[in-house]
């Protein structure tokens, strides 16, 4: 009897989950044929366009003076904005979670401005604060500081666009984790900061990487909002985006394909980074879960 | 006194959670926090742990004040209701994780912390999963893991959070025994929390009733239970059968055995127990009927119905046991005449 109810049971299953054949290998190839002709085409463009005129001009194009200060504006970027950006994201994201305070609904919204804004307009705030004629340009002026056009304001700028990230990531997943462990870690002796280290950081480890990941790949990326403030002066103030752009403008197209297929090689990193943190993150969880009654 | 608290307020924007509160508690009792949800029990809790800050009043762990003092200097074990294990870490780290926290001059060496984890582990019957992860037990297990690792850093007093509230009743019954008896071996004194009378009178030593805030009554269990300092412990400890005297019939009580010299007051709590039935042999003034009847184990609980003066029946239930009951070869339907032994008189 039980037998019978559980094979209709299952028949019945099927009959309302499963799709027409066609239903699905239409949507199959459809999807498949979105991605090929607006990721893999553009991807395949990129190699083909890089390597027009073989290897060396290819390897001769990116060992360029301005090539190569392009490449290490863009990593001290990264290396000055991702950290500040996880200190930040971790800092608020604590702040949010465990605190109750007055526009806390409102912090949550500005955290999130950057994603609603464009980046041309994130640029062009700092025009206006630090341009000539902005609020503290006579000032930053007079002191001989220079931001606009410079490696500060370039700086700048990639903050405000890769701020949320981290934030973003950890506000829920810190929410979720609740307050509890770290309680009990004090009540067990342990300070603030150990209590941070041994029990917050490990439970948020992986949306954290994850976090700073994402804020990574678009600090490098950046276009909008560094193309405003940088003023393009070759080999200093040219980060990789900008640097492809001028390329492409003096009709260098393998010069500037070249940079973008550094660009796109970034981006392949990341999703396979970005894979083995979720695979791990699986490997993990099975681990704790190991069937056990 | 181990543990003392001092004239202790807590407010939440408008709401009050505690309400000045003062507390003794002597070396070694096993006290429980007793009282409906929202009377700040589990907040009291805190403040004696030092999770929580008081609006006012003082806390002190054997002799000292601690009010400032944060958490960690408390030297406090606490249970929480969710157990709150370091879900990255396997049992014996979880266990282990007092000792390693240690200032490097204070911390024991390595092999001294493992047997006594191992120990500590053995203490509570589950050493054989010292390399399991929280997510792999079950919920009477992570209890008492749990409790193991609060007792690592040998506390001065023990604090739990509702310890057997998120457990299946079977498993609840036998952690209730085992927490008794481990009180017993330790001897630390220890505050929990529970919002069930029949866990507080089971397991504590002492018994502090809260109420909005308030301590209704503090004492043993079967004193609180025997002379209930006012309505709502009488009402809160144990079933009890509540006589208005301006609703009922104070006639009625007087047939019953109450007397007027024995009416001290407006309302008459009765326990089950303290309410004696038998087959009515007069027919005619017997307004009691008996209607149902459930078997609770060892005990009969009968429901019998009483016809009020104008005309609104009211249940009044009534205790005995088992083969008391068969003797009196009673049926749904039939008349019986009540007598009640004792009432607490409330105003």
């Amino acid at each position: 009897m039980n037998a019978i109810s559980a094979t209709s049971f299952l028949a019945s299953k099927k009959l309302t989950l499963s799709d027409p054949d066609w239903v699905r290998y239409a949507l199959i190839v459809a999807t498949l044929a979105v991605i090929g002709l607006f990721l893999l085409l553009p991807l395949l463009t990129v190699l083909i366009e890089a390597f027009a005129k073989g290897w060396d001009a290819y390897s001769a194009s990116l060992s360029h003076p301005d090539a190569l200060a392009a490449m290490r504006l863009t990593l001290l970027v990264a290396v000055v904005t991702v950290p500040l950006t996880t200190v930040f994201g971790v800092s608020a994201a604590w702040a949010i979670a465990r605190f109750d305070f007055r526009g806390k609904s409102l912090l949550i919204t500005l955290i999130d401005l950057p994603f609603s804004v464009s980046p041309v307009i994130a640029g062009l705030i700092y025009v206006l604060i630090f341009g000539a004629q902005g609020w503290l340009g006579s000032w930053a002026s007079e002191h001989d500081i220079k931001i606009l056009f410079a490696v500060p304001g370039i700086i700048l700028a990639t903050l405000f666009v890769t701020f949320p990230f981290v934030a973003r990531e950890l506000i829920p997943l810190m929410q979720e984790i609740g307050h509890e462990e770290e309680e009990a870690a004090l009540s067990l002796g342990a300070s603030g900061w150990q209590t941070f280290f041994k029990i917050t950081l490990p439970n948020v480890k992986w949306g954290l990487l994850n976090g700073v990941l994402l804020c990574n790949a678009r600090a490098m990326g950046e276009f909008g909002a560094v193309s405003v403030v940088s003023g393009h002066i070759r080999g200093l103030t040219n980060t990789l985006p900008l640097h492809i752009e001028v390329s492409y403008n003096e009709y260098d197209f393998v010069g500037s394909f070249a940079g973008a297929s550094i660009l796109a090689a970034l981006a392949v990193v990341t999703l396979v980074f970005k894979t083995v943190l979720e695979w791990k993150q699986k490997q993990e969880a099975a681990k704790q879960a190991v069937e056990v009654h | 006194m181990s543990i003392s608290v001092n004239n202790i307020s807590k407010h939440f924007g408008a709401f009050t959670a505690l309400d000045n509160i003062s507390l003794d508690i002597p070396e070694g009792e096993l006290v429980a926090l007793l009282g409906p949800s929202g009377c700040g029990k589990t907040t009291l809790l805190r403040i004696i742990a030092g999770l929580e800050q008081a609006d006012q009043g003082d806390v002190f762990l054997k002799g000292d004040r601690v009010t400032d003092q944060p958490v960690k200097n408390r030297q406090i074990g606490f249970v929480f209701q969710h157990y709150a294990l370091f879900r990255h870490m396997t049992v014996f780290e979880n266990v282990a994780f007092g000792l390693r926290v240690k200032p490097r001059r204070e911390r024991l060496g390595e092999a001294i912390i493992r047997k006594k984890v191992h120990d500590l582990l053995s203490l509570v019957q589950l050493d054989w999963l010292h390399d399991r992860y929280p997510d792999q037990l079950s919920g009477g297990q992570r209890q008492r893991i749990a409790l193991a690792r609060a007792l690592a850093v040998e506390p001065s007093v023990l604090l739990l959070d509702e310890p057997f509230g998120a457990l299946d009743a079977s498993v609840r019954k036998d952690l209730r025994q085992w927490l008794r008896n481990l009180h017993h071996d330790l001897n630390v004194t220890s505050i929990f929390v529970t919002h069930d009378q029949e866990e507080a009178m089971e397991v504590a030593s002492q018994v502090v009733v809260l109420n909005h805030g308030r301590i209704e009554q503090q004492g043993a269990p079967g004193d609180i239970y025997d002379h209930p300092a006012n309505a709502f412990v009488s009402r809160f400890i144990g079933q009890t059968n509540v006589f208005d005297l301006e609703e009922h019939d104070a006639d009625w009580l007087q047939t019953a055995g109450l007397s007027a010299a024995q009416q001290k007051g407006k309302i008459a709590h009765v326990r089950p127990h303290d309410i004696v039935i038998e087959k009515s042999t007069h027919h005619s003034d017997a307004y009691v009927t008996l209607k149902d009847w459930q078997h609770l184990g060892a005990l009969i609980r009968i429901e019998l119905v009483k016809s009020g003066i104008n005309g609104h029946a009211a249940s009044v239930y009534a205790e005995m046991p088992n083969d008391q009951f068969r003797r009196l070869h009673l049926n749904r339907g039939d008349k019986v005449d009540l007598r009640i032994r004792h009432a607490h008189w409330f105003h």
